[in-house]
């Protein structure tokens, strides 16, 4: 593996990460936070220090394939972890640093699991940043990256980061340019993320509310600033505002760009699209006729179904009631919508439509199979071929996430915990939702999990949002065998 | 620019790298889903899967916004339908490989009906820089400039010749020709020399001279200059009959080896002054006897470059004073050096220059953009030709006090008939053409880029 590279790429990284602390910064000084702006300062000096020092070391070769993609991408989210979490820590708002380092790969991975039992004692300053690293995280750092900056000269490298970072079984780019695309995908992400400010602003909520919750559904993350989440704003538009907008982050972004092509009617046909929809419809249709009795009002009972099955399907994790005293169907829906996730190519997580699309496709085909073994039939999705290597692609993917589950399950049960509360831990966490059920339920937090519990929830996260790949390289000693001919000193 | 590729053989593939290298919006097309997805992995291209003729596809690869589309399958009619085609849908400027001999004489023709701008054919263009190397075999490497009154030509530096070890100010003031050394190749770096710049022997030179004054150079450089009479080729393909029929224009005699009978049959019609022989052209007992001691010249043409070496590198052995060997792989270019074969020709390369030149000027819609254009020295040197336009700046400034790049050599201007190797007093004026050599970064497109 080229170190250098990756040095280079990191540090670059952990600057871009310095500017976006000056946001809290400015948010600590409004609210004349003392504590928590001496706690960011620090943390900017340590971050840019880090980062001009990575910069200083000099590449002597460019090499940089897929295997550098990989590791820069699940290096550099573990690294603005680490640095992200120290604001929490050194203001003392969460004393323990696992804590710190949870809460803070919670917020990038745009999970929204927390250990924060009283959220509202946190200082503005740092609430803020809690839920800007969903922004930042929700379309990705590196994208962010490859949107400002060239990286490279042609060569195709750039692409190794926008797949190693985008979720997805078949990341492509917009256009021919990989920076060009990047630009894109953040200029719809500012548009959009913009507009959603506009509508809370004009239902009433304060400007300080409006860009959390903004960054918080633009990121499919989820963190309130309020103890009871978005049950603290009684309002139906509020909430529906809310629900809509996750749902539009839930959308694939190329479907966004294909209506800014004009391209309406391909947009429209879109497979992955119509499935989407049609999985939210209807979920949202059985769960307001299961939980009808309780509500006793049709309206309300669409209102709470709709919220919540947008809120966990897109894997956001807001919630307005709490859902874990609904019925074991409306629960056990909820369950199956945090393993299903939004689009691929959205800000949301999950195993994603299109892998479950591609999945029921290929079971079909192979069904037809045994009834006419010799039979030739090509998988198509829009009406365009699918290869091979994608289709397997999704299998190793849902291998790769069944033994994940399993494993983080059995790991976790050591806290003796009731099974629900383990298992849908492990989901919210894995599939970056937030909440679960049971002890992490919409009232519930992770605190009461052991620290070996957390660390496994936490790379359940980066395991998650990076769509294992990348992670697991790093597990791989191969990876950082520097590599000597023989009869070459040391 | 927004450019289109069709065909990712060798010639697509080193257009794509160069393009994409220079920053170009590429798209390449392509119906084999296996090396469309490598291309797209290795440069920061989009692909599109399919026929390149067919409508749908150009539809696909964006034919309606792009500016040019470079059509080089293996197929001349594929090519030529594509760019009609990409035309049609608002493709803006075409470029299409047509290399079929049988082709040759109606490609203005072609070009004119189908509005084509540019028809590039890398088989006659190998062979046109191959008859260059032979009729001056003291040469490497031989470009023209400014309707071929200024050259550039690479010479290498032997053991004994009277400039070694003399700085170059020496070597112009010795000589009494006006001639400048732009680059200098030495192991495996590349100087732009100063006056101070001391020759050592086994460097290669690169030399701008007026093409009547090369003749002196080459006589004060002590380099034997002996004509070209009998030339052998081994390997009757497509470049071997552009080749030979240049040749025997130029009063050579040609003699041309190919294994198969068929195409000897065909050669031999087309060419009735060549002598044909069938046979194979990598078994040693028939070089022996058809190569003997008296050709001045072999060139090794044969499709695989395996096979070209090792011919060349036997031949070599035998003492046959010029040898050209066609290789693709341009990649291993310094193995093949350290095997003493210098001349060494790859017709996708060249075919890269042509296409860089008509980019690049087409990006740069001044007056002043680039004319012509030759990458030298594995592609690490360019040198350009501009015409100085009215918005061409620091024109009449001295060339020591205008802000020119680091890297950046004013090899020669022409005004009006005369050439001028300019000192810092001389200053570039209105009308000039102007030839620079750079090794620098950045891509140079019209004059001005020249300076800070």
């Amino acid at each position: 593996m080229n170190h250098r590279v990756v040095a280079r790429l990191l540090g670059r990284i952990l600057i871009i990460e310095t500017i976006a602390l000056a946001l809290p910064l400015t948010v600590c000084l409004i609210y004349g936070e003392a504590g928590s702006a001496k706690a960011f300062l620090i943390t900017m000096a340590c971050t840019a220090a880090v980062g001009l020092l990575a910069l200083r070391v000099k590449a002597q070769h460019k090499q940089f394939y897929a295997l550098e993609g990989f590791v820069v991408t699940a290096l550099s989210w573990i690294v603005i972890s680490l640095f992200g979490a120290l604001p929490f820590y050194l203001s003392g708002a969460i004393p323990s640093l696992m804590d710190c380092f949870f809460e803070v790969v919670s917020g990038f991975t745009t999970t929204g699991a927390s250990i924060l039992s009283d959220v509202e004692a946190l200082s503005h300053g740092l609430l803020f940043w809690r839920s800007f690293t969903h922004w930042l995280g929700g379309m990705g750092v590196l994208v962010f990256l490859l949107a400002v900056a060239s990286i490279g000269k042609g060569d195709g490298h750039e692409l190794y980061l926008l797949k190693a970072e985008s979720p997805g079984p078949n990341v492509g780019k917009l256009t021919s340019k990989v920076g060009k695309s990047a630009k894109i995908l953040y200029g719809l992400y500012v548009v959009f993320s913009l507009v959603e400010v506009l509508f809370l602003l004009a239902g009433g909520m304060p400007l300080y509310d409006s860009l959390c919750t903004m960054f918080a559904t633009a990121g499919t993350g989820g963190f309130g600033i309020k103890n009871t989440s978005m049950a603290f704003y009684q309002s139906y538009y509020l909430q529906g505002v809310v629900t809509v907008f996750m749902a539009l982050f839930g959308v694939n972004f190329n479907i966004f760009f294909l209506l800014l092509m004009r391209e309406f009617s391909q947009a429209w046909h879109d497979e992955e699209l119509r499935v989407y929809l049609g999985i939210m419809l209807s979920s949202i249709a059985l769960i307001t006729l299961n939980i009808l009795p309780i509500y006793g009002n049709t309206f309300e009972a669409f209102h709470q179904a709709a919220f919540q099955t947008v809120s966990i399907m897109t894997t956001t994790g807001f919630t307005t009631t709490n859902f874990d005293m609904w019925p074991e169907f409306s629960r056990s829906l909820l369950v199956l919508l945090m393993v299903a996730g939004a689009c691929a190519g959205s800000t949301g997580g999950g195993m994603k439509t299109a892998r479950l699309v591609i999945a029921l496709k290929s079971v079909k085909k192979e069904i037809s199979r045994m009834l006419h073994p010799r039979q030739v039939k090509i998988l198509r999705m829009n009406g365009k071929q699918l290869d091979n290597r994608i289709v397997k692609g999704v299998s190793l993917f849902m291998t790769a996430y069944f033994i994940t589950v399993a494993a983080s399950f059995l790991i976790v049960s050591l806290d003796n915990k009731s099974m629900v509360t383990n298992l849908t831990a492990v989901l919210s966490c894995l599939n970056n939702i937030g909440p679960g059920l049971d002890l992490v339920g919409p009232l519930g937090n992770f605190s009461s999990f052991s620290n070996l519990s957390k660390a496994v929830l936490t790379l359940d996260m980066l395991l998650g949002r990076l769509e294992f790949f990348p992670v697991i390289f790093l597990f791989n000693p191969a990876v950082w065998r520097v590599r000597k001919r023989i009869h070459e000193p040391d | 620019m927004r450019i289109i590729i069709v065909g990712l053989g060798k010639v697509g593939l080193a257009l794509t790298a160069m393009l994409s290298r220079e920053g170009h919006d590429l798209v390449v097309v392509d119906c084999d889903p296996v090396v469309l997805q490598n291309t797209q992995e290795t440069f920061d291209v989009i692909g599109a899967d399919g026929n390149g003729a067919a409508l749908g596809v150009l539809r696909e690869a964006g034919a309606e916004f792009a500016d040019l589309i470079i059509a080089v399958t293996g197929a001349d009619e594929i090519n030529l339908l594509s760019c009609v085609t990409a035309k049609k849908l608002g493709c803006a400027h075409t470029i299409a490989r047509v290399r079929n001999p049988e082709y040759v004489k109606q490609l203005s023709l072609l070009k004119e009906e189908l509005g084509l701008s540019m028809v590039i054919n890398p088989e006659d263009s190998a062979a046109r820089e191959i008859s260059h190397i032979l009729q001056f075999p003291s040469f490497i490497k031989r470009e023209s400039f400014a309707k071929g009154r200024v050259e550039i030509v690479g010479l290498k530096i032997r053991q004994g010749c009277t400039i070694i070890g003399k700085p170059l100010s020496e070597l112009y003031r010795e000589s009494k020709v006006k001639v400048l050394v732009c680059a200098v190749e030495r192991e495996d770096e590349v100087f732009i020399p100063d006056g101070n710049f001391v020759i050592r022997a086994g460097d290669k030179i690169h030399v701008t001279a007026e093409t009547n004054n090369l003749a002196g150079l080459i006589k004060y450089l002590g380099i034997p200059m002996q004509k070209v009479r009998d030339v052998v080729l081994i390997g009757g393909s497509k470049i071997a009959f552009y080749l030979a029929r240049r040749l025997i224009v130029a009063g050579i005699s040609v003699k041309i080896i190919e294994k198969e009978y068929e195409r000897c049959v065909k050669l031999s019609e087309q060419l009735p002054r060549a002598l044909v022989i069938n046979g194979d052209g990598c078994a040693q007992k028939l070089l022996d006897e058809e190569i003997n001691r008296k050709a001045d010249a072999v060139v090794a043409l044969l499709n695989i470059d395996e096979a070209n070496l090792v011919v060349s590198m036997y031949l070599s052995g035998l003492g046959v004073p010029i040898i050209v060997a066609k290789i693709d792989r341009t990649e291993y270019m310094d193995v093949y050096k350290n095997f003493g074969l210098e001349s060494i020709i790859s017709p996708k390369g060249i075919i890269c220059n042509d296409v860089l030149q008509y980019v690049r000027a087409l990006c740069n819609s001044a007056e002043s953009s680039v004319i012509t254009l030759y990458r030298l020295v594995n592609d690490q040197v360019e040198a350009l030709e501009f015409r100085a336009a009215k918005d061409t700046r620091y024109l009449g400034v001295p060339l020591a006090k205008a802000p020119i790049r680091k890297g950046v050599l004013i090899a020669c201007l022409k005004r009006g008939s005369t050439i001028i190797f300019p000192s810092g007093d001389d200053s570039i004026q209105l009308g000039d053409t102007v030839i620079a050599v750079t090794s620098g970064e950045r891509t140079i497109g019209e004059l001005n880029d020249i300076y800070h």
